[in-house]
């Protein structure tokens, strides 16, 4: 009965939890339909790799949306969060992000939350990404960086097409990728849907963190256990409809 | 931070006036049903499955998918709210009242974990499962549960965010304390109450 809590020790709610104002600082274009948004916070906490924040839209009326978007930066970067929002068509929030939002603009905010979902050090570790759902794992892949670049992990990251990698120049060696639908001109490596291929056998692996859509988790999920992974070592992290 | 505008925000899904009032704060229209679960989907065969309920009562019960289906069942018209912000109103389940299975085993004690395959948990106070308040569900819009909606059998506790209402379900687990279950232990508040917007621990 206890093996998804048991396999996770709670952590203290370290974050004040309340909305506050973030200013833009910096946008990046990622792919045709993902950006980035820099995010300074004037009551910042570090948060766990792949924790989130909600963010809440107000109009003049005092009509208001939320949504929840996973942090894609490293604690280490001090005073600041990165959220990477996907635009979804007939969405709310994120089309006001994309069209409306501009560097120096004022979000609010409030997080960091959850702990289900979180890195923390536990090794080796595989990160199993579809689409936007690298998201969360680009908090893991950068904070390894900065704090342990020996520690073994490895990417696997399932995309449509080459227009559709974020984090493109970011990533590196531990990463394979899986075009879905057309591989760069030249592409060597894997094709299609992601397959028991890209995932080693029996592994020793402490911790298997899988997200995208439900389809894409369900599907990963279902190769890990085939390949051996114990249940209680994927975490799964299901994108639904965030627009 | 009242008084706060995001400039240039309209607001581009507002809820239609009829649903305004169905709607909690901080949530907005789904037509869907979104699927979310911490970890795969397990598989649970019928000829396997019961149903228990157990801990601090005067006899523990428990019944094979069979014996459970001999249970009154009753439909349930109802509107759900999901913590991840989403709302689905005007939908239906089909199942068993909890009040049926308490009132054979007898609780004795004011709180209960629900129990699933895959081991997931989450508490709730017994008030907040009787008297017509949940029940243990195998038919979602008239048909047999999705397995990945829970099936065969879920628990529906439509008054609380949805992560209350466990997939899966396993059994009922009476205690004399309250003791936080998965998403509890992991940030999220302890009774889920989405009409006072109890999301987060800090709420």
């Amino acid at each position: 009965m206890e093996r998804l809590a048991g396999a996770v020790t709670p952590v203290e709610q370290r974050a004040p939890g309340r909305w506050q104002i973030g200013t833009v600082m910096r946008i990046k274009q990622e792919t045709p339909r993902v950006k980035s948004f820099r995010i300074s916070l004037p009551m910042w906490m570090p948060h766990l790799p792949g924790q989130h924040y909600d963010v809440r839209l107000t109009a003049p009326d005092g009509y208001r949306a939320q949504r929840s978007y996973s942090i894609a930066s490293t604690p280490l970067d001090e005073g600041e969060i990165e959220l990477t929002i996907d635009l979804l068509d007939g969405g709310e929030v994120s089309p006001y992000f994309h069209d409306v939002v501009i560097e120096g603009d004022r979000v609010e905010v409030r997080g960091p939350f959850a702990s289900y979902f979180v890195w923390r050090g536990e090794e080796p570790v595989l990160l199993v990404g579809g689409g936007s759902g690298i998201v969360p794992l680009m908090a893991m892949l950068r904070h390894r960086r900065r704090t342990m670049p020996g520690l073994p992990m490895r990417l696997v990251y399932s995309v449509r097409t080459a227009a559709d990698v974020i984090y493109a120049d970011e990533l590196g060696e531990e990463t394979m990728l899986t075009y879905t639908r057309e591989p760069p001109a030249g592409w060597t490596g894997h094709t299609g849907r992601i397959d028991g291929s890209l995932f080693e056998t029996a592994p020793s692996i402490a911790t298997a963190f899988v997200c995208g859509s439900n389809s894409f988790v369900e599907a990963a999920a279902g190769l890990l256990l085939d390949a051996g992974y114990a249940p209680e070592r994927i975490r799964t992290e299901r994108f639904g409809p965030t627009g | 931070m009242s008084g706060f505008i995001s400039r240039g925000f309209q607001g581009l899904r507002r809820t239609p006036e009829e649903l305004k009032e169905r709607l909690p704060p901080g949530q907005y229209l789904e037509r869907g049903f979104p699927v979310l679960t911490a970890g795969p989907t397990p598989e649970v065969p019928l000829d396997q499955w019961t149903l228990r309920v157990d801990g601090m009562v005067a006899e523990a019960r428990q019944w094979s998918w069979k014996e459970f289906r001999a249970l009154p069942f009753e439909q349930v018209p109802c509107d759900i709210h999901c913590v991840t912000k989403w709302s689905k109103l005007g939908t239906s389940f089909g199942g068993v009242s909890v009040d049926v299975l308490l009132e054979e085993a007898e609780p004795l004690g004011a709180y209960v974990t629900a129990y699933s395959y895959g081991d997931y948990t989450t508490n709730i106070p017994v008030e907040d499962v009787t008297d017509g308040k949940a029940w243990i569900v195998t038919e979602h819009e008239g048909e047999p549960l999705p397995r990945e909606h829970g099936g065969p059998a879920r628990l529906l506790v439509p008054h609380l965010y949805f992560w209350k209402s466990a997939k899966w379900i396993a059994g009922l687990r009476v205690m004399d304390h309250d003791e936080p279950g998965f998403w509890e232990a992991n940030g999220y508040h302890n009774r889920g109450d989405p009409w006072r917007e109890e999301r987060y621990w800090s709420d």
